[in-house]
Protein backbone atom coordinates (compact mmCIF):
# COMPACT_ATOMS: atom_id res chain seq x y z
CA UNK A 1 0.00 0.00 0.00
CA UNK A 2 0.80 3.71 -0.37
CA UNK A 3 2.74 4.79 2.78
CA UNK A 4 1.06 7.30 4.60
CA UNK A 5 3.43 7.42 7.73
CA UNK A 6 7.10 7.57 7.61
CA UNK A 7 8.87 4.03 8.10
CA UNK A 8 10.27 3.89 11.67
CA UNK A 9 13.72 4.68 10.76
CA UNK A 10 12.87 7.70 9.53
CA UNK A 11 10.65 9.24 12.03
CA UNK A 12 12.28 13.20 12.58
CA UNK A 13 13.77 12.72 16.32
CA UNK A 14 14.11 16.29 18.31
CA UNK A 15 17.96 17.99 18.05
CA UNK A 16 19.71 20.00 20.02
CA UNK A 17 20.36 23.60 20.01
CA UNK A 18 23.42 23.85 18.73
CA UNK A 19 24.43 27.75 19.17
CA UNK A 20 23.04 30.96 20.46
CA UNK A 21 23.83 34.56 19.26
CA UNK A 22 23.98 37.31 21.51
CA UNK A 23 23.58 40.70 21.40
CA UNK A 24 22.00 40.63 17.78
CA UNK A 25 18.30 42.26 16.71
CA UNK A 26 17.27 40.28 14.07
CA UNK A 27 17.71 36.41 14.87
CA UNK A 28 16.16 33.57 12.93
CA UNK A 29 16.24 30.01 14.34
CA UNK A 30 16.73 27.49 11.42
CA UNK A 31 15.88 23.94 12.14
CA UNK A 32 17.58 21.71 10.15
CA UNK A 33 17.04 18.42 9.40
CA UNK A 34 20.43 16.13 9.87
CA UNK A 35 21.52 12.58 9.25
CA UNK A 36 24.64 11.11 9.28
CA UNK A 37 25.11 7.35 8.03
CA UNK A 38 28.13 6.70 9.39
CA UNK A 39 26.35 7.74 12.68
CA UNK A 40 22.59 5.84 11.56
CA UNK A 41 20.00 5.92 13.84
CA UNK A 42 16.73 8.40 12.89
CA UNK A 43 17.30 11.80 11.76
CA UNK A 44 17.01 14.69 14.10
CA UNK A 45 16.17 18.34 13.74
CA UNK A 46 18.81 20.36 15.09
CA UNK A 47 18.07 24.38 15.53
CA UNK A 48 21.07 26.98 14.72
CA UNK A 49 20.88 30.60 15.71
CA UNK A 50 21.71 33.04 12.96
CA UNK A 51 22.00 36.69 13.18
CA UNK A 52 20.09 38.00 9.78
CA UNK A 53 22.37 41.03 10.07
CA UNK A 54 25.14 39.85 9.00
CA UNK A 55 24.16 37.36 6.40
CA UNK A 56 22.74 37.26 3.22
CA UNK A 57 18.74 37.44 2.26
CA UNK A 58 18.58 33.93 1.21
CA UNK A 59 18.13 30.80 2.52
CA UNK A 60 21.10 29.17 0.85
CA UNK A 61 23.02 32.72 2.45
CA UNK A 62 22.03 31.35 5.55
CA UNK A 63 23.25 27.60 5.05
CA UNK A 64 26.33 28.95 3.75
CA UNK A 65 26.78 30.96 6.81
CA UNK A 66 26.08 27.76 9.42
CA UNK A 67 28.15 25.55 7.64
CA UNK A 68 31.14 28.38 7.18
CA UNK A 69 30.61 29.94 10.78
CA UNK A 70 28.76 27.46 13.43
CA UNK A 71 29.02 23.39 11.93
CA UNK A 72 30.94 22.60 9.33
CA UNK A 73 29.48 19.36 9.18
CA UNK A 74 26.46 20.33 7.97
CA UNK A 75 26.05 19.07 4.49
CA UNK A 76 24.05 19.94 1.33
CA UNK A 77 24.60 20.45 -2.08
CA UNK A 78 24.98 24.00 -3.94
CA UNK A 79 26.97 25.66 -6.79
CA UNK A 80 25.68 28.58 -8.49
CA UNK A 81 23.83 30.26 -5.83
CA UNK A 82 21.55 31.75 -8.51
CA UNK A 83 18.79 29.65 -9.29
CA UNK A 84 20.65 27.55 -12.61
CA UNK A 85 22.18 24.70 -11.42
CA UNK A 86 19.29 23.17 -9.42
CA UNK A 87 21.72 21.64 -7.14
CA UNK A 88 20.45 23.20 -3.83
CA UNK A 89 16.98 21.94 -4.18
CA UNK A 90 15.17 21.33 -0.46
CA UNK A 91 12.21 21.77 1.53
CA UNK A 92 11.86 24.81 3.24
CA UNK A 93 9.01 25.77 5.26
CA UNK A 94 6.98 23.39 3.63
CA UNK A 95 7.55 23.53 0.06
CA UNK A 96 9.86 22.24 -2.12
CA UNK A 97 12.28 24.97 -3.41
CA UNK A 98 15.45 26.21 -4.13
CA UNK A 99 17.76 27.74 -1.33
CA UNK A 100 19.00 30.00 -3.13
CA UNK A 101 16.38 31.66 -4.51
CA UNK A 102 14.02 31.71 -1.57
CA UNK A 103 14.39 34.79 0.52
CA UNK A 104 14.64 34.33 4.44
CA UNK A 105 12.19 37.94 4.99
CA UNK A 106 9.42 35.78 2.81
CA UNK A 107 9.30 33.08 5.86
CA UNK A 108 7.58 34.12 8.87
CA UNK A 109 8.34 32.16 12.36
CA UNK A 110 11.35 29.63 12.04
CA UNK A 111 12.32 28.30 8.92
CA UNK A 112 12.29 24.56 8.54
CA UNK A 113 14.77 22.74 5.99
CA UNK A 114 13.90 19.22 4.97
CA UNK A 115 15.67 17.25 2.01
CA UNK A 116 13.08 16.92 -0.86
CA UNK A 117 10.27 14.60 0.25
CA UNK A 118 10.11 11.19 -0.49
CA UNK A 119 13.28 10.44 -1.77
CA UNK A 120 16.46 8.34 0.09
CA UNK A 121 18.40 10.52 2.01
CA UNK A 122 22.63 10.39 1.14
CA UNK A 123 23.41 12.68 3.83
CA UNK A 124 21.55 15.95 5.80
CA UNK A 125 20.26 17.51 3.26
CA UNK A 126 21.26 15.15 -0.06
CA UNK A 127 18.68 13.36 -1.92
CA UNK A 128 19.58 10.43 -4.11
CA UNK A 129 18.63 11.39 -7.12
CA UNK A 130 20.19 8.18 -8.99
CA UNK A 131 17.38 7.08 -10.00
CA UNK A 132 15.47 10.65 -10.68
CA UNK A 133 18.38 10.81 -13.52
CA UNK A 134 18.32 7.16 -14.84
CA UNK A 135 14.58 8.31 -15.71
CA UNK A 136 15.82 11.66 -17.53
CA UNK A 137 18.02 9.21 -19.44
CA UNK A 138 15.45 6.81 -20.34
CA UNK A 139 13.41 9.74 -22.58
CA UNK A 140 16.48 10.54 -24.51
CA UNK A 141 17.27 14.18 -23.85
CA UNK A 142 18.84 14.91 -26.90
CA UNK A 143 17.45 15.15 -30.74
CA UNK A 144 16.97 11.67 -32.90
CA UNK A 145 17.51 12.66 -36.64
CA UNK A 146 16.68 9.95 -39.05
CA UNK A 147 17.90 12.06 -41.54
CA UNK A 148 21.74 11.86 -42.59
CA UNK A 149 22.69 15.77 -42.10
CA UNK A 150 26.40 16.42 -42.88
CA UNK A 151 28.22 18.23 -39.99
CA UNK A 152 29.17 21.19 -41.49
CA UNK A 153 24.99 22.00 -41.74
CA UNK A 154 22.98 23.83 -39.66
CA UNK A 155 19.25 22.54 -38.49
CA UNK A 156 17.11 25.59 -39.10
CA UNK A 157 14.18 26.14 -36.80
CA UNK A 158 11.11 28.89 -37.21
CA UNK A 159 11.19 31.70 -34.85
CA UNK A 160 7.32 30.39 -33.67
CA UNK A 161 8.85 26.54 -33.17
CA UNK A 162 11.05 28.04 -31.23
CA UNK A 163 8.79 30.00 -28.96
CA UNK A 164 7.22 26.63 -28.56
CA UNK A 165 10.54 25.63 -26.34
CA UNK A 166 9.78 28.65 -24.24
CA UNK A 167 8.76 27.44 -20.71
CA UNK A 168 10.50 24.02 -20.98
CA UNK A 169 13.88 24.96 -21.91
CA UNK A 170 13.80 26.76 -18.23
CA UNK A 171 13.67 23.45 -16.93
CA UNK A 172 16.39 22.83 -14.52
CA UNK A 173 16.21 19.20 -13.39
CA UNK A 174 16.01 20.06 -9.40
CA UNK A 175 13.21 17.26 -9.13
CA UNK A 176 11.08 19.68 -7.14
CA UNK A 177 8.04 19.13 -8.56
CA UNK A 178 8.70 15.36 -8.85
CA UNK A 179 9.22 15.21 -5.32
CA UNK A 180 6.20 16.90 -4.79
CA UNK A 181 4.16 14.74 -6.76
CA UNK A 182 1.86 12.13 -4.14
CA UNK A 183 1.65 9.94 -7.61
CA UNK A 184 5.69 9.67 -7.96
CA UNK A 185 5.51 9.42 -4.01
CA UNK A 186 3.74 6.41 -4.72
CA UNK A 187 4.78 5.03 -8.06
CA UNK A 188 8.22 6.98 -8.77
CA UNK A 189 9.38 3.35 -9.84
CA UNK A 190 7.35 3.45 -13.14
CA UNK A 191 5.81 6.80 -12.92
CA UNK A 192 8.55 9.09 -14.89
CA UNK A 193 7.52 12.42 -12.66
CA UNK A 194 6.29 15.65 -13.71
CA UNK A 195 10.06 17.01 -14.48
CA UNK A 196 11.19 14.28 -16.52
CA UNK A 197 7.78 14.57 -18.42
CA UNK A 198 8.08 18.55 -19.03
CA UNK A 199 11.82 17.40 -20.00
CA UNK A 200 10.06 14.65 -22.67
CA UNK A 201 7.52 17.21 -23.94
CA UNK A 202 10.64 19.32 -24.61
CA UNK A 203 11.77 16.92 -27.09
CA UNK A 204 8.49 15.70 -28.78
CA UNK A 205 7.80 19.78 -29.58
CA UNK A 206 11.05 20.12 -31.05
CA UNK A 207 10.28 20.93 -34.57
CA UNK A 208 14.14 19.73 -35.16
CA UNK A 209 13.25 16.29 -33.77
CA UNK A 210 12.34 13.42 -35.66
CA UNK A 211 11.12 10.53 -33.54
CA UNK A 212 8.04 12.59 -31.83
CA UNK A 213 5.97 8.90 -32.69
CA UNK A 214 8.76 6.59 -30.99
CA UNK A 215 9.20 9.08 -27.77
CA UNK A 216 5.23 9.08 -27.89
CA UNK A 217 5.66 5.22 -28.31
CA UNK A 218 7.55 5.27 -24.83
CA UNK A 219 5.46 7.37 -22.83
CA UNK A 220 2.19 5.73 -23.58
CA UNK A 221 1.77 3.22 -20.55
CA UNK A 222 -0.63 3.42 -17.82
CA UNK A 223 2.00 4.15 -15.26
CA UNK A 224 4.69 5.84 -17.53
CA UNK A 225 2.56 8.88 -18.10
CA UNK A 226 -1.17 8.48 -17.01
CA UNK A 227 -0.25 8.14 -13.44
CA UNK A 228 -0.32 12.16 -13.31
CA UNK A 229 -4.00 13.14 -12.22
CA UNK A 230 -3.48 16.31 -12.53
CA UNK A 231 -2.88 17.36 -8.81
CA UNK A 232 -0.91 20.09 -10.05
CA UNK A 233 1.63 20.36 -7.07
CA UNK A 234 4.19 20.26 -9.31
CA UNK A 235 3.34 23.77 -11.12
CA UNK A 236 2.51 25.36 -7.52
CA UNK A 237 5.90 24.08 -6.45
CA UNK A 238 8.58 25.17 -9.54
CA UNK A 239 10.74 27.26 -8.60
CA UNK A 240 11.63 28.26 -11.82
CA UNK A 241 7.77 29.47 -12.50
CA UNK A 242 6.87 26.22 -15.10
CA UNK A 243 4.11 24.20 -15.84
CA UNK A 244 4.92 20.89 -15.66
CA UNK A 245 1.16 19.76 -15.76
CA UNK A 246 0.25 21.68 -18.60
CA UNK A 247 3.30 19.79 -20.38
CA UNK A 248 1.83 16.58 -19.41
CA UNK A 249 -1.72 17.51 -20.35
CA UNK A 250 -0.05 18.31 -24.08
CA UNK A 251 1.28 14.74 -23.92
CA UNK A 252 -1.30 13.00 -23.28
CA UNK A 253 -3.45 14.92 -25.98
CA UNK A 254 -0.62 14.24 -28.29
CA UNK A 255 -1.70 10.76 -27.45
CA UNK A 256 -5.21 10.97 -28.19
CA UNK A 257 -4.43 12.55 -30.99
CA UNK A 258 -2.73 9.71 -32.93
CA UNK A 259 -5.48 7.28 -31.98
CA UNK B 1 22.50 -4.35 -2.99
CA UNK B 2 20.66 -3.45 -6.24
CA UNK B 3 23.02 -4.85 -9.35
CA UNK B 4 20.94 -3.80 -12.04
CA UNK B 5 21.90 -0.49 -13.41
CA UNK B 6 19.07 2.31 -12.91
CA UNK B 7 18.58 2.87 -16.41
CA UNK B 8 17.60 -1.01 -16.59
CA UNK B 9 14.93 -0.71 -13.80
CA UNK B 10 13.53 2.28 -15.37
CA UNK B 11 13.13 0.98 -18.72
CA UNK B 12 11.75 -2.41 -16.91
CA UNK B 13 9.63 -4.37 -19.29
CA UNK B 14 8.91 -1.00 -21.63
CA UNK B 15 6.06 0.74 -22.20
CA UNK B 16 2.69 -0.79 -22.17
CA UNK B 17 1.86 0.78 -25.41
CA UNK B 18 -2.07 1.17 -23.66
CA UNK B 19 -3.53 3.83 -21.40
CA UNK B 20 -5.05 6.35 -23.82
CA UNK B 21 -8.36 4.39 -24.42
CA UNK B 22 -9.08 4.17 -20.74
CA UNK B 23 -7.98 7.72 -20.28
CA UNK B 24 -10.56 8.39 -23.32
CA UNK B 25 -13.20 6.01 -21.52
CA UNK B 26 -13.01 8.24 -18.55
CA UNK B 27 -13.44 11.64 -19.56
CA UNK B 28 -16.10 10.41 -21.77
CA UNK B 29 -17.89 8.45 -19.40
CA UNK B 30 -17.26 11.35 -17.15
CA UNK B 31 -19.15 14.00 -19.60
CA UNK B 32 -21.75 11.44 -20.46
CA UNK B 33 -22.79 11.13 -16.42
CA UNK B 34 -23.57 14.97 -16.12
CA UNK B 35 -26.17 14.94 -18.27
CA UNK B 36 -27.60 11.37 -16.95
CA UNK B 37 -26.95 12.22 -13.19
CA UNK B 38 -28.46 15.36 -13.30
CA UNK B 39 -31.71 14.00 -15.06
CA UNK B 40 -31.72 10.85 -12.83
CA UNK B 41 -31.97 12.96 -9.87
CA UNK B 42 -34.01 15.71 -10.61
CA UNK B 43 -36.22 12.74 -11.47
CA UNK B 44 -36.30 11.13 -7.95
CA UNK B 45 -36.72 14.18 -6.23
CA UNK B 46 -40.04 14.79 -8.63
CA UNK B 47 -40.88 10.81 -8.09
CA UNK B 48 -40.08 11.57 -4.13
CA UNK B 49 -43.54 10.76 -2.72
CA UNK B 50 -45.10 9.42 -5.74
CA UNK B 51 -46.34 5.71 -4.80
CA UNK B 52 -45.49 2.35 -6.38
CA UNK B 53 -47.29 2.28 -9.42
CA UNK B 54 -46.26 5.39 -10.57
CA UNK B 55 -42.88 4.53 -10.46
CA UNK B 56 -43.38 1.36 -12.58
CA UNK B 57 -45.23 3.52 -15.00
CA UNK B 58 -42.24 5.82 -14.87
CA UNK B 59 -39.77 3.20 -15.87
CA UNK B 60 -41.83 1.38 -18.27
CA UNK B 61 -42.08 4.51 -20.46
CA UNK B 62 -39.55 3.26 -23.27
CA UNK B 63 -37.08 6.57 -22.96
CA UNK B 64 -36.74 6.50 -19.46
CA UNK B 65 -36.21 2.85 -19.73
CA UNK B 66 -33.81 3.83 -22.17
CA UNK B 67 -31.49 6.57 -20.15
CA UNK B 68 -31.93 3.98 -16.95
CA UNK B 69 -29.67 1.89 -18.72
CA UNK B 70 -27.33 4.18 -20.08
CA UNK B 71 -27.15 5.64 -17.10
CA UNK B 72 -26.04 2.07 -15.18
CA UNK B 73 -23.50 1.32 -18.15
CA UNK B 74 -22.05 4.29 -18.11
CA UNK B 75 -21.68 4.97 -14.49
CA UNK B 76 -20.46 1.38 -13.54
CA UNK B 77 -18.26 1.95 -16.59
CA UNK B 78 -16.45 4.97 -15.05
CA UNK B 79 -16.80 3.21 -11.44
CA UNK B 80 -14.84 0.84 -12.69
CA UNK B 81 -12.01 3.21 -14.40
CA UNK B 82 -11.84 5.09 -11.24
CA UNK B 83 -11.29 2.12 -9.37
CA UNK B 84 -8.86 0.58 -11.23
CA UNK B 85 -7.22 3.63 -11.19
CA UNK B 86 -7.34 3.72 -7.24
CA UNK B 87 -5.79 -0.01 -7.33
CA UNK B 88 -2.92 0.94 -9.45
CA UNK B 89 -2.49 3.90 -7.44
CA UNK B 90 -2.38 2.87 -3.98
CA UNK B 91 -1.50 -1.14 -4.13
CA UNK B 92 1.92 -2.60 -4.45
CA UNK B 93 2.13 -5.95 -3.57
CA UNK B 94 1.27 -7.47 -7.11
CA UNK B 95 -0.22 -10.34 -5.97
CA UNK B 96 -2.60 -8.59 -3.90
CA UNK B 97 -3.01 -5.73 -6.96
CA UNK B 98 -4.04 -8.33 -9.02
CA UNK B 99 -6.45 -10.23 -7.08
CA UNK B 100 -8.44 -7.09 -5.94
CA UNK B 101 -8.11 -5.99 -9.49
CA UNK B 102 -9.69 -9.32 -10.79
CA UNK B 103 -12.71 -9.34 -7.64
CA UNK B 104 -13.04 -5.67 -8.65
CA UNK B 105 -14.01 -6.21 -11.95
CA UNK B 106 -16.05 -9.06 -11.35
CA UNK B 107 -17.97 -7.10 -8.84
CA UNK B 108 -18.60 -4.25 -10.97
CA UNK B 109 -19.89 -6.42 -13.93
CA UNK B 110 -22.48 -8.29 -10.87
CA UNK B 111 -23.73 -5.68 -10.14
CA UNK B 112 -24.29 -4.09 -13.45
CA UNK B 113 -25.83 -6.71 -14.85
CA UNK B 114 -28.17 -7.11 -11.74
CA UNK B 115 -28.99 -3.31 -12.55
CA UNK B 116 -29.55 -3.90 -16.26
CA UNK B 117 -31.99 -7.05 -15.29
CA UNK B 118 -34.00 -4.74 -12.76
CA UNK B 119 -34.81 -2.03 -15.06
CA UNK B 120 -35.45 -4.56 -17.92
CA UNK B 121 -37.49 -6.78 -15.45
CA UNK B 122 -39.71 -3.74 -14.76
CA UNK B 123 -40.12 -2.27 -18.16
CA UNK B 124 -40.45 -5.88 -20.01
CA UNK B 125 -42.31 -7.70 -17.05
CA UNK B 126 -45.89 -7.98 -16.83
Amino acid sequence: MAEFRLPAHSAVKKGKLVNRVENAKHVKKFLIYRWDPQEGGNPRLDTYEVDLDKCGPMVLDALLKIKNEIDPTLTFRRSCREGICGSCAMNIDGTNTLACTKPIENIKGDVKVFPLPHTEVVKDLIPDLTYFYAQYASIKPWIELHTAIPPDHEMLQSKEDRAKLDGLYECILCASCSTSCPSYWWNGDRYLGPAILLQAYRWIIDSRDEATGERLDNLEDPFRVFRCHTIMNCTNTCPKGLNPGKAIAEIKKMLVQRR
Amino acid sequence: MQLRSPLARVRGLGAARAGTDEFITQRLTAIALIPLLLWFVGSIIHLARADYATVIEWIKTPWVTVALILLILVLFLHAHSGLREVLQDYVHHEIIKTIAMVAMKFFVITITVSSVLAVLRIALGG
